[in-house]
């Protein structure tokens, strides 16, 4: 089906589309395609091929083991680090902690610095656009310290409103956790003056880069973040692991999070002194193959690079927004000016689940729902949205499937 | 099918109807169709209580008792949802707890309609289900309870 305009925007996508296995399927005797890389993203075989080296060839615990096996292990596991390092712009590897993903990177924060630090009386500053795992953690802590959790309003563009930010900024404030770019809108949030703002007022600030890290340059340095969390399954990597990168200082400050092996220096029963960074937050077995593998997805992105793929995603992100306005009923959800690579919509008198389910008889896998983001729908008065978004294989071909899709479904639906 | 009538005779009846469409998409305008022209519910039962948990549309169920058999009635804002809901109506509404306790409703597997079942976060036809066979079973403890 994927044939005519191979280039798109400077890049092979007929050449990328053949380094994942997956986009080969049918569903439902049509071929797949897949627009639900908000959720996860699909894997190129390098990424595979990774996971099965890893087990066919080197599977060992790592950091102690003395033999060939965990050298090896340890060697891939610990190169990750330096990649992901280099991917983000840390300035030390120790800045690194390997997680489950975007919702483990914060409760970690939450649970560490949020209980050493917030006391009662306490702010804590998000936005109106928050993924439920950037919301649920402070609420639990908020409660627990009787610590305020002041939200950012969104307009109806779905833009965050900075001069009612601003107005939230106090000296009560003690930290202001954002999400980068939303994973429901598609909005990019200007971090870096939510971030300086956050300063002034002498208050830390956590992103969540969940989406963003798939999408945009990320330069934690330059952003000044003092906490910045993302998952590898969406950035084209292995479901599982993660990364929360942390301010050297303030980690090496934070007390620990779980207790067990490989996070301690000497254990006796009167005293455990802990290991240092970065170590101290990975205890036990971490997910020792999914971070090596995900190594072989940064290496994917950064070959094909950055700045084409934000490129092509962009013009994937204009067609499909043009296509989709002509749809007679439909209405997107989310008009910022920057925007990430997705659309969401809904579709006068059709319920999105409907839709869903008869996309897919297509062939076609959208998502449909709230999307983690319950506050977010309140705001805009929709139980949810379908959700197109779009990765580095997709194709102006696969939007036009969608509108022809979203077309049939709508002759039926009403 | 000793039972004319009975809940395994009508299932054979949906098997049978939908036998006749040779592609999916015409097994969903069917469904789509049954959504259609289920009957709303009055508003008065359009509560939370009635509310069925574990779907992503929102689903409301009542039931009656009436001369030892039980009847359903319900919507939902998501028509392919009122079409499943339409075919389990059908299936178990007017009939006794324990035979609605005990169906199988092997025709959601027969007609195709299985990935309904495991998407229970999704639209919760299982939890539709379970909602209904809780009723039944509601009212027969009611009823050992008089006796």
């Amino acid at each position: 089906m994927i044939t005519g305009s191979a280039i798109q925007a400077g890049i092979d996508v007929v050449a990328i589309r053949k380094q994942f296995p997956i986009l080969d399927r049918e569903v439902k005797g049509k071929p797949l395609v897949y627009l639900d890389n908000a959720a996860t993203s699909q894997k190129p075989q390098v990424v595979i091929d990774a996971l099965v080296e890893y087990y066919t060839r080197y599977n060992a615990n790592i950091h102690r083991g003395i033999h060939t096996l965990a050298e090896e292990a340890t060697a891939a596991f610990e190169a990750t680090r330096d990649r992901v390092k280099e991917f983000i712009g840390a300035s030390s590897r120790e800045e690194i902690i390997f997680t489950r993903g975007t919702t483990e990177g914060i409760n970690l924060v939450a649970y560490t610095w949020g209980r050493q630090h917030i006391k009662e009386g306490d702010e804590l500053i998000i936005s109106g656009m928050e993924h439920h795992s950037n919301i649920v953690p402070w609420q639990v802590l908020c409660e627990e310290k009787k610590a305020v959790l002041r939200v950012i309003p969104v307009n109806d563009q779905g833009e965050l409103l900075m001069d009612e930010y601003r107005k939230l900024l106090s000296d009560r404030t003690k930290l202001v956790s954002i999400v980068h770019a939303s994973n429901s809108l598609g909005t990019i949030n200007p971090v870096t003056e939510i971030i300086d703002a956050a300063h002034s007022v002498g208050a830390l600030a956590m992103v969540d880069g969940a989406q963003s890290s798939v999408h945009l340059d990320i330069d934690v340095q330059q952003m000044d973040c003092d906490f910045f969390a993302f998952s590898a399954h969406k950035l084209y990597g292995p479901t599982g692991a993660g990364v929360l990168y942390g301010k050297k200082a303030l980690l090496e400050s934070m007390p620990v999070f779980q207790g067990g092996g490989e996070m301690i220096k000497e254990v006796s029963f009167d005293k455990t002194s802990f290991n240092d960074l970065p170590y101290k937050y990975e205890a036990g077995t971490p997910n020792i193959a999914d971070v090596i593998a995900f190594k072989a997805a940064l290496d994917f992105v950064d070959q094909i690079g950055r700045e084409d793929i934000r490129r092509h995603e962009e013009e994937l992100l204009q067609y499909a927004t043009t296509k989709l306005e002509q749809v007679p009923g439909l209405k997107i959800i989310g008009r910022a000016k920057e925007k990430v690579s997705l659309v969401s919509f809904i579709i006068e008198k059709v319920h999105p689940q409907d839709l869903g389910i008869l996309l897919d008889n297509r062939g076609i896998a959208v998502r449909t729902g709230h999307h983690c983001t319950q506050p977010l729908m309140d705001r805009f008065c929709i139980p949810g949205t379908t959700r197109a978004s779009f990765a580095v294989y997709n194709t102006k071909e696969e939007v036009d499937e969608l509108v022809k899709g979203l077309e049939k479904a709508i002759k039926i639906l009403i | 099918m000793s039972d004319p009538g009975g809940i395994q005779a009508i299932e054979k009846e949906i098997v049978e109807e939908f036998s006749l469409f040779d592609s999916w998409d015409d097994k969903y305008e069917y469904i789509i169709d049954l959504g259609k022209k289920l009957p709303p519910l009055e508003e008065e039962f359009k509560k939370d209580e009635n509310k069925v948990r574990g779907c992503q549309s929102t689903v409301w169920l009542v039931a009656d008792y009436n001369n030892g058999r039980v009847f359903y009635k319900a919507e939902s804002d998501a028509v392919i949802v009122k079409g499943l809901i339409s075919m389990l109506i059908r299936v178990l509404s007017g009939h006794t707890p324990d035979e609605i306790i005990n169906a199988k409703l092997d025709f959601i597997r027969e007609i195709g309609m299985t990935t309904h079942l495991a998407q229970t976060r999704s639209n919760g036809l299982l939890a539709m289900v379970k909602q209904m066979k809780n009723f039944a079973l509601a009212y027969k403890l009611k009823n050992t309870a008089k006796i």
